[in-house]
């Protein structure tokens, strides 16, 4: 386990949703040493030069994205994706009210490396007291003159606001969520172009997660040598798992990538409630393949490139536990009724593909179902997988093939219990 | 009228965008809108429109897109129970059953009195909290976690009691 937290540092610091006692524990001096030392483009070098890949599930090299910006269009614009919404992810809450000038500063620094003067920070609906709270510590922080006009007194200004969304898991998808921002439905565009180069209001854009940017003030102060310590090779630094499901102790525990699954689920969750058996493991919340958790996938670390090799990805990291008194098409059920409430409606495959998979998975719940009816289900999914704009449609399939695949035994039962009665 | 009643918000609310995406302030607006009786009005719709210079079916759109935004009157304090995988596997099915149970109505319904409607929501990102619902009334939206039946029916109790006064 790490000795030191880098990302939930308010576990160790009392107050640190202080501006003083941030300030007290070298905060907002990776932003002044940035602003009145540094290049633009040296911050960016030195967060792509940490591997720093996007914690919001997409795991895209964080810098190498920054470099992207179209830097012959202006003005540059900032979006801070804080509308943690995947079941199974509660990260970016904690870090947001428990250590929210960290976050802060992340925004400013990624602003000052693609030198945007404006940052929004998009939260879902349901975060309006964060947001209340946000609102006042970027007073504050205008009131220290490390946001407004001429920052440090150089030619950087920086202004930071917020934007509440209103219930939608799709604005967390990086097109849907400017869309969202612009006043229209969220709904994802088509890409290319990517928001770099085409964002916010059209003008180049950086979106990053909460999580992600949260990173960016430790890897300026330490250097990208001290980060890349961290964690594994293709998998650098510190990570939030988010742990749910049937363990003993949930929550978020931050941990270097590259972990087992073993480790977080039996050392620091505490393992599984009444003497149950672990039975399967979804490591990317409700979008994640369903892992057969046997000891193969137990032993595998949690990072990037080894999670693929049980069949699945890492995604935002959210752990969902599932024990062996659950059975796999009940778990179908709660994602599919997830997802087709959240399929925003625009790419016919997706609207009407997952909404006739959750009729067919109730009819298989309600034991009305017989085995040509998991046939035709595992049908629908593949009609699905690859022919929508974004990810959504991608993600409601997931545990839907790999559930059938993985745990036929559970849906034959299902089925044998309709053919037993017929 | 929400220009006059909410004129200084409203100016904050527009000030965070560029001067020609107004539209952009569409959101913030309805949540105003919102404040008073739960719901969005056709007349706030068409007074938010004239503000921001967009039709009153493109607002219209939105209310009905986002969760959030309610167009019909329902219960002052809407309880919303998070169903989903993480929480349902920790027993929020039976949690939202029995709530229901005590208070006498289905899921969806609200009480006789008016006052409290059950939903059942997605993911409300606490998951390791659950059973777990949030409350959205005029004094915006409250998480409560960790929730037994009788912890739940007491919460109501006491929001009940706040709404009377």
């Amino acid at each position: 386990m790490m000795n030191e937290f880098i990302l939930l540092r308010h576990r160790q610091i009392p107050d640190l949703d202080q501006l003083e006692v941030y300030r007290q524990h070298g905060g907002f001096e990776a932003f002044q040493n940035a602003v009145t030392a540094m290049n633009p483009n040296d911050v960016t070098q030195e967060v792509k030069a940490s591997g720093l890949r996007g914690r919001g599930g997409a795991g895209f090299p964080t810098g190498l994205k920054w470099t992207f910006i179209d830097n012959e269009n202006w003005p540059h614009y900032v979006v801070a994706n804080a509308d943690e919404s995947e079941p199974g992810t509660f990260k970016d809450r904690e870090i947001m009210e428990g250590n929210p000038f960290q976050f802060l500063e992340g925004v400013a620094l990624t602003a000052y490396a693609i030198q945007a003067t404006e940052a929004y920070i998009y939260l879902r609906g349901e975060f309006w007291q964060i947001a209340a709270s946000l609102d006042q510590q970027i007073e504050e922080l205008e009131a220290a003159g490390l946001l407004g006009e001429k920052i440090f007194d150089t030619d950087f200004s920086l202004r930071i606001f917020t934007h509440l969304g209103a219930g939608a898991y799709l604005c967390g998808e990086e097109t849907a969520l400017l869309e969202s921002m612009e006043g229209k439905l969220g709904q994802p565009r088509l890409r290319p172009p990517f928001p770099p180069s085409y964002g916010l209001y059209g003008k180049p854009t950086v979106v990053n997660n909460v999580e992600t940017l949260t990173n960016v003030p430790y890897i300026i102060t330490r250097g990208a040598d001290w980060y890349t310590s961290i964690g594994t090779e293709k998998s650098t630094g510190p990570k939030i798992f988010s742990l749910s499901g049937r363990v003993n102790k949930p929550g978020n525990y931050e941990l270097p990538l590259g972990t087992t699954f073993r480790e977080l689920i039996f050392e620091h969750g505490g393992g599984i409630p009444d003497g149950r058996e672990i039975k399967a493991i979804m490591a990317a919340g409700a979008s994640s393949s369903l892992i057969i958790a046997n000891e193969e996938a137990l032993d595998t670390p949690m990072d990037y490139e080894s999670v693929p090799n049980v069949g699945a990805d890492l995604g935002s990291a959210s752990v969902i536990v599932i024990d062996d008194t659950v059975s796999i098409d009940w778990v179908l059920y709660k994602t599919l009724h997830f997802f087709s409430h959240e399929s925003c409606g625009k790419c016919t495959p997706c609207r009407e593909g997952i909404y006739w998979m959750r009729h067919i998975i109730d009819r298989i719940h309600q034991d009305e179902a017989s085995w040509s009816d998991v046939e035709l289900l595992n049908e629908v999914a593949y009609q699905i997988k690859g022919k929508c704009l974004c990810a959504l449609g991608e993600f409601a399939i997931e545990a839907v093939t790999s559930g059938i695949e993985r745990f036929e035994s559970d849906f034959r039962a299902k089925a044998a219990e309709i053919s037993s009665e017929g | 009228m929400i220009a006059e009643k909410y004129a200084a918000e409203i100016e904050i609310i527009l000030a965070k965008y560029p001067p020609d995406q107004k539209r952009s302030a569409v959101m913030a607006l309805l949540y105003l809108a919102q404040r008073d009786g739960g719901y969005v009005t056709k007349g706030d719709m068409v007074e938010i429109s004239e503000i921001l210079g967009i039709t009153p079916t493109e607002v219209a759109s939105i209310v009905g897109f986002y969760t959030l935004y309610h167009d019909q009157p329902e219960g002052v304090i809407r309880i919303q129970v998070c169903n989903d995988l993480p929480c349902a596997l920790r027993g929020a099915d039976e949690f939202l059953e029995k709530l229901c149970e005590n208070l006498g109505i289905q899921v969806g319904e609200t009480t006789p009195d008016g006052l409290v409607t059950i939903e059942a929501v997605m993911c409300l990102a606490a998951c390791d909290k659950a059973p777990m619902f949030q409350v959205q009334s005029a004094d915006g939206l409250s998480y409560y976690e960790d929730q037994t039946v009788s912890s739940a029916l007491e919460v109501v109790e006491t929001l009940r009691k706040q709404d009377a006064s």
